[in-house]
């Protein structure tokens, strides 16, 4: 029996669910392509371009290689900056302490700015079952907040929404005209909307981009500006963070703010990226460190890197499978192929779909501003999830074959041939959706007669 | 064992082999004489509005007649004169709810992205530049530098406790990737930059 888990639809199910509406999902696929080209342009104006990808990823190996000491270090200055540090060893207990904190000052009005790690730890969930109400106060979070959905994106969260679609909860939860959808429109009434929270609320939450051991200081990006709103009108400023997010100096703020926004929208740098050193008299300032699965990550030698993620979204934007199957198709907080890489290493057996949810075209890898090796860290996710049994049997008997076929070259040869003899003779049956899942949503290519390895034998020159 | 040296502990245990910071350390700049033009440019693309004025008085004068009312208009910068002016630190920045104008002065421009450092030194009130409705920085043009690289080596980050990089005024695409300005923060933003003629 296998160890695969039935009891949320799989991606592929979920991913064929988002296909039905093809209207949208093609608007999907443009908007976030759209993306992916202004990346590409802002990218190509720095010279310097591959060379700050090397130089922020051997950064972010440095801080792998010695994160217990960075954040020794990291904590020593942020106390004497005086900033609370709090330390979670997991999402309950992250949640407990921004709980305590929360009734320590009386409870009272919260807001709540982007933070994929609050997400992670579901912590708007867990204070509602305290009778605790937060407000998300990024746009894209609030939309997805009224619509009692989580984020499609890690940077785009309502990307999965059409206007029309926020029109309507935006009139049923803050008045606007019936019918109404004009982005201007709807971003002028959120705006009002969420000035009034500023205005009262008594503590601020926010995510953390970067935090720099050196200093004991935090940053926060936004396009928005609701983190600043937020905490400078609040007595009270709560910063969550994943452990990875520490660098060592804060001259590497300078590699990293270049890579982010480019990476992420195109933009050479965000609206606002804000340094937090100290609280502003009056104000208390937390700081929770949370673990949640990361230092085991790090111990996982073909997977550890992929803690060097910066959450620019780039990979998720460029992923053709993401484009076209939706971030709820992922059913974890980090969605597209870094989600794939990162929810196995949280629960193997729920989340054992999610890395053969990508062709490994290797699209993510080339874009990702701190060179991970997406691609490869989802194919090597294959072949721990099919050795530990918790792979679907469809796609292990597939990848027994495949293994057989590809660690011999006979064998591959005669694969190649007699797949390609198959499609040509009989494409009905690679094309029948039936029996071949990969062809549900597609047509299959015209098979070549021959393979480059054919054409080379006939056409080499003759003296090799 | 406490959650801080579990976790302390299982980081040190699992930690991968020691790999050094990287040794380069200089990209590519934009030369001296380009770096005005470069970041008016840059600045214009993140939907700034920007004016070369030879000394900082102009500015109270371009105030003076596009903005009636002075009493919304707070200015923080020396030599401006128009506008009312903070000579104290305010607590609470609710104060400025209702505000229109904030003049406030920037002491580093980065001609590759139109960015410009702001630090609670030159703020009454953290909150300022961004619950205005429109914020107008001023800048010298000789604190133009480059690259984001150049502006940390100048800068001292941890000397205040609070400074932020601004970009325009603030924006949003998260409803159908349609371009808005003005969401939380402002919604219009002028860079005055100070250039002796
Ligand atoms: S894996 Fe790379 S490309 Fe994807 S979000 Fe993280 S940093 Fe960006």
């Amino acid at each position: 029996m296998s160890k695969a888990h039935n009891s949320v639809p799989d991606h592929a199910e979920a991913a064929a669910k988002f296909l039905q509406d093809q209207e949208r999902a093609n608007w999907h696929d443009k908007a976030l392509w759209f993306n992916r080209q202004k990346r590409d342009v802002s990218a190509n104006l720095i010279p310097d371009w591959e060379l700050l990808r090397e130089t922020a990823s051997q950064i972010k190996d440095n801080v792998l290689a010695n994160l217990d000491e960075y954040l020794v270090q990291f904590e020593q200055n942020a106390l004497q900056n005086g900033i609370h540090v709090h330390w979670a060893a997991d999402a309950a207990e992250h949640n407990e302490i921004v709980l305590q904190i929360i009734q320590e000052h009386g409870v009272g009005k919260l807001v709540k700015s982007k933070s994929m790690l609050t997400e992670e730890c579901h912590l708007n969930e867990f204070l509602a079952t305290q009778g605790i109400d937060i407000i998300d106060t990024d746009l894209g979070e609030r939309i997805v907040q009224l619509a009692k959905e989580p984020p499609s994106h890690i940077v785009l969260p309502s990307i999965h929404k059409r206007k029309e679609e926020v029109g309507e909860l935006f009139h049923q939860h803050l008045g606007t005209e019936k019918g109404a959808s004009d982005p201007a429109y709807l971003t002028e009434a959120a705006r009002v909307h969420l000035r009034e929270k500023f205005l009262t609320a008594d503590i601020a939450i926010t995510g953390v981009n970067f935090a720099i051991a050196e200093t004991g200081g935090f940053v926060v990006c936004t396009n928005e500006g609701n983190a600043d709103m937020g905490v400078h009108l609040a007595k009270v400023h709560i910063a969550c963070m994943g452990i990875e997010k520490i660098i060592p100096k804060a001259e590497h703020l300078g590699v990293f703010l270049r890579l982010l926004a480019r990476s992420a929208t195109g933009q050479p740098i965000t609206t606002y990226s804000s340094h937090f050193h100290r609280p502003r008299a009056g104000q208390e300032m937390h700081l929770v460190l949370v673990d949640n699965g990361r230092s085991a990550h790090l111990g996982r030698k073909d997977f550890y890197n992929s803690l060097k993620c910066i959450r620019c979204g780039a990979c998720i934007n460029t992923c053709p499978v993401y484009r076209r199957s939706g971030g709820h198709s992922y059913h974890y907080a980090i969605s597209g192929p870094i989600g794939a890489i990162l929810a196995p290493n949280r629960d193997m057996r729920e989340y054992a779909d999610l890395p053969f949810a990508s062709t490994l075209c290797g699209s993510c890898s080339n874009v990702c501003p701190v060179k991970i090796d997406i691609h490869n860290q989802l194919y090597q996710w294959r072949q721990v999830l099919a050795a530990e049994d918790y792979v679907p049997k469809t796609k292990k008997d597939g990848i027994q074959v495949m293994a057989k076929v590809l660690s011999s070259p006979t064998l591959y040869r005669v694969a190649g041939k007699s797949g390609r003899l198959m499609m040509r003779l009989l494409p009905g049956l690679a094309n029948n959706k039936a029996l071949n899942p990969w062809a549900r949503q597609r047509e299959m290519p015209q098979p070549p007669k021959e393979t480059f390895r054919d054409w080379y034998k006939k056409n080499r020159p003759k003296d090799e | 064992m406490s959650s801080r040296e579990k976790i302390l502990q299982q980081v040190k245990a699992n930690k991968p082999p020691m790999s050094p910071l990287p040794t380069q350390t200089t990209f590519a700049s934009i030369p001296p004489e380009e770096r005005l033009t470069a970041f008016i440019k840059s600045n214009e693309n993140a939907g700034g509005i920007v004016c070369l004025v030879p000394d900082v008085a102009i500015i109270g004068n371009y105030l003076k007649v596009n903005f009636t009312s002075p009493e919304r208009i707070l200015n923080t910068v020396q030599g401006v004169g128009f506008g009312l002016e903070a000579d104290a630190p305010i607590t609470d920045g609710r104060a400025f709810g209702n505000l229109e104008i904030a003049v406030v002065e920037s002491l580093l421009g980065v001609a590759e992205n139109g960015a410009a450092w702001v630090t609670e030194d030159n703020l009454p009130t953290r909150v300022l530049p961004f619950i205005c409705e429109h914020l107008a920085l001023v800048i010298h043009a000789d604190n133009i530098v480059g690259t984001m690289h150049e502006a940390y080596a100048a800068l001292n980050v941890a000397a205040t406790g609070y400074g932020t990089f601004i970009a325009g005024p603030s924006r949003t695409a998260d409803i159908e990737q349609s371009l808005v300005i003005g969401a939380h923060g402002p919604k219009r933003m002028h860079v005055f930059i100070v250039q002796p003629f």
